[in-house]
């Protein structure tokens, strides 16, 4: 509830395991909402759901996010910390080795940028060190706010080879997006979103 | 707990250095705001060294202020607070670690301040020296406290403002403690009362922080 307002209102989804699905829609329409309630970041006001087989209305939200990723379209990270630095953070806080970022900065394409500050980075490669954030933490959900906001072609191209390989790998990926995706490469369920609630479905 | 609470100090601190703004913006503010202070009590030497102490603690709470806001300030766009959020990190550690960072930046503070209290308000270094552990636990009591209370303002509309309202009436007895045993360290009395004082604050606010962080980032 937001000022006495449902934030949705009305949603009744069920997501298939290893799926990429987009919910698109305004700004307003609860895409932003409906991602933070399924990673456990807002609770259940009303109605009944559960993620990763977890109860919505009695988990412990702190369980259910450990086993979600979560990137934003602001950033996701410390910005006075390096690259290598945000991932180290990452990966002690988990207990992973230390040995695991340089394959994982491969594969971001962001080697050659380890040792930058992360508010000196482009747009698309903010994306970047988001995305191997959550590789590092390699979640069961992962849930992407607006990723390709503010993306060149380039950018999608390699956000969406990414995610078509994560999904291909087991997990479950949702994004959200002002626009339907336009991709060869990725075939998802797509929501459209509107007033809190899912309004269509393609 | 421990390994969060080492993890997380080490990070902030590690932001802290980088942004730089305890070294440009915050010591030279409490520098300057001793330096008035001093101005502000006139010529008379031996005023300004019997009002050193309250001084001193007062610019303290000026830069604890503005510490614990910065503190918060680190997570504070809405994708970052997610994403930490999704770490699952132990509450308890992530408050001892901001706690930990937060005490190291006010002594590092105090240092500054302690020279420029010597020297811009004339007061008795080996009396100010007498009175460094009591400064060193009472500066950790006002981090554990300020943690917390980031913690209950930080993400609403008026955290800035709102910190101070709802923290100097918890940090007033601490700044009592603290200046009454800077003052016995200085000019003779009894110092170890206060001291304990400051050293059950201490052991309370860190107690508090570990049992209600995690409700109060909940909410």
């Amino acid at each position: 509830m937001a000022s006495g307002f449902p934030l949705l209102s009305g949603v009744d989804l069920e997501l298939a395991p290893s799926s990429l699905t987009v919910l698109v829609g305004a700004n307003g329409a609860g895409k932003t909402s409906l991602l933070r309630l399924l990673a456990g970041l807002i609770g259940l006001s009303a109605g009944e759901g559960s993620v990763l087989g977890m109860d919505l209305a009695t988990v412990d939200r702190r369980q259910l996010r450990r086993r979600v990723g979560w990137l934003g379209h602001e950033g996701s990270f410390y910005d006075d910390l390096t690259v290598v630095e945000n991932l180290t953070f990452c990966a002690k806080a988990l207990g992973r080795p230390i040995d695991e970022l340089a394959s994982v900065l491969e594969r971001v394409e962001l080697s050659a940028r380890r040792d930058t500050a992360a508010k000196q980075l482009s747009a698309g490669q903010r994306r970047r060190l988001g995305l191997a954030w959550l590789l590092l933490r390699r979640p069961e959900l992962w849930l992407l706010d607006e990723p390709y906001a503010s993306l060149d072609d380039a950018g999608r191209t390699f956000f969406d080879a990414l995610l078509g390989d994560v999904v291909e790998r087991g997990a479950t990926v949702v994004v959200s997006a002002h626009d339907p995706l336009r991709s060869a490469q990725l075939h998802p369920r797509t929501l459209a979103m509107a007033g809190g609630r899912i309004v269509g479905e393609s | 707990m421990i390994r969060v609470a080492l993890l997380v100090a080490g990070k902030d601190l590690r932001v802290e250095r980088r942004s730089r703004v305890l070294l440009w913006q915050v010591v030279p503010f409490g520098v300057m705001a001793l330096l008035l202070s001093g101005l502000a009590l006139g010529p008379n030497q031996v005023g300004h060294s019997s009002a050193a102490p309250g001084l001193f603690y007062l610019v303290i709470v000026l830069v604890a202020l503005l510490m614990i806001n910065r503190s918060h300030a680190i997570e504070a766009t809405s994708g970052t607070r997610a994403s930490i959020a999704t770490l699952g990190l132990d509450p308890a550690g992530v408050f001892l670690g901001k706690a930990a960072a937060l005490a190291v930046e006010l002594w590092l503070s105090a240092i500054v301040l302690l020279a420029g209290s010597v020297v811009v308000l004339h007061t008795a270094l080996h009396g100010t020296l007498e009175a460094v552990p009591s400064i060193v636990v009472t500066l950790g009591a006002i981090a554990g406290a300020g943690t917390l209370y980031g913690a209950l303002t930080s993400g609403g509309n008026a955290a800035a403002t709102l910190l101070p309202v709802l923290s100097l009436p918890a940090f007033a007895p601490l700044l009592i403690a603290g200046e009454r045993s800077f003052n016995s360290a200085l000019h003779g009395g009894a110092l170890l009362q206060w001291w304990v004082i400051s050293v059950v604050a201490l052991a309370v606010y860190l107690a508090l922080g570990i049992l209600l962080y995690g409700v109060l980032e909940e909410s």
